[in-house]
């Protein structure tokens, strides 16, 4: 029980997946102008994320490993979380259709995401068990889910600043993210697995 | 002019990582050393221009509901290619690019370029959008990582640049120093291509 809580206490602060592994920057400068989008999209990564790693772990586990075909495993993955999701999209809007007005836009943005498909392939590389992996990516989404808010309502702040022209809009959140990284740099060495 | 036009527009003014703001997690996760920053901008030109090459062949034969797992599945086996060839003959750059050598199948730019470049037009000037596009992005991720690993580590590709006496910046290498980073050259390229525009309403003008 001990390592699960601190695998997911070490992916949600000291390897955040967007401040110190850098993957899902796009979604983190596009979607964190304000807060309720990037509450949402948080809940839609962390959701998405859990589901699509335990269904590659079984993918990879019991279907590529037994055929010997892990050489073309990146084909097959990546092919088959479009399909997932698309799939998630469509079970979502035929039985929840609140749910998905609220978050079915930010459904196709995450399907082809690099934080997406990297937590898979982490978990592969590291030859997670499954239980293991499954909290890594749920703890690597919360984590996404908080620098994303945290990004966001600092971005809200800073609308009312005085920002010298050509660092207006992009160039300021950069700056503004290497801030926030810096911040949580604090946590690094607090927890090591 | 045409077909230079369509090749430099990736360069600066539609700059990949600078200006489009597309495939920022490489930018900032492999460059600080120039080595990795060179490695992965010559395997992003590699997939990009034979992608935009083969979406262009298929173009025709592509249901357009169906375009997007076709695309990615042939983005997939391109950079299993890069990935392998890599392994096999260059293990440490391999190692050091880890992860996100293989995350170059979900990079936006490319999928980006296949969709709203080489679907619609021609073999070759999709070769020359995708060649351009590449160029611009290995740029971007070259001053970048040499800047980094300048400040840094006070090397160049590893050879020292200031002797002993420098005491590197070690912020630079670490990751609040590469957003940091990146901040100020998008400002800069903001300030390059306003000033650019300028003139040209200038000379309009004046015509």
């Amino acid at each position: 029980m001990k390592e699960y809580l601190l695998l997911f206490a070490s992916t949600v602060l000291v390897n955040n997946f967007i401040l110190s592994r850098f993957l899902g920057l796009c979604i983190f400068f596009g979607v964190s102008k304000n807060v309720n989008a990037a509450a949402g999209m948080g809940i839609a990564v962390t959701g998405v994320m859990t589901l699509t790693s335990m269904c590659v772990w079984a993918v990879y586990n019991l279907i590529l490993v037994p055929l010997n075909l892990t050489f073309i495993s990146l084909v097959i993955i990546v092919l088959f979380m479009a399909i997932f999701v698309q799939l998630l999209e469509m079970i979502i809007r035929k039985f929840a259709p609140a749910l998905y007005q609220m978050w079915g836009i930010y459904l196709l943005i995450v399907a082809t995401n690099c934080v997406i498909l990297g937590v898979p392939l982490i978990n592969i590389e590291a030859n997670y068990s499954f239980a293991f992996s499954t909290v890594h990516a749920f703890g690597a989404g919360v984590g996404f889910a908080l620098a994303l808010v945290l990004m966001a309502s600092l971005r809200e702040k800073i609308r009312f600043a005085d920002v010298p022209k050509p660092l207006e809009g992009l160039g300021i959140a950069f700056i503004l993210a290497g801030c926030l990284s810096l911040a949580f740099f604090g946590f690094s060495g607090m927890i090591s697995i | 002019m045409e077909n230079w036009k369509i090749f430099a527009k990736g360069l600066i003014l539609e700059n990949p990582i600078l200006v489009l703001a597309l495939s920022l997690c490489p930018a900032i996760a492999v460059t600080s050393s120039v080595m990795t920053a060179i490695t992965m901008g010559l395997t992003v030109t590699y997939v990009i221009t034979l992608n935009n090459v083969v979406v262009s062949l298929i173009k025709n034969f592509v249901n357009p509901k169906v375009r997007v797992p076709i695309y990615i599945t042939s983005i997939a086996t391109i950079v299993t290619i890069a990935v392998l060839v890599l392994k096999a003959y260059a293990p440490s750059l391999y190692k050091e690019l880890g992860i996100y050598l293989e995350l170059v199948v979900v990079f936006a730019i490319i999928l980006a370029r296949a969709e709203v470049f080489a679907s619609k037009n021609s073999v070759g000037r999709s070769f020359l959008d995708g060649f351009g596009m590449g160029c611009g992005f290995l740029g971007a991720m070259v001053i970048i990582g040499a800047i980094r690993e300048v400040l840094g580590n006070g090397t160049f590709l590893g050879f020292s640049v200031f002797g002993q006496a420098y005491d590197p910046a070690l912020i630079m290498i670490l990751p609040p120093g590469g957003f940091i980073l990146i901040g100020y050259l998008v400002a800069l390229f903001k300030m390059i291509n306003d000033s650019r525009e300028k003139r040209q309403r200038i000379r309009g003008e004046s015509a």
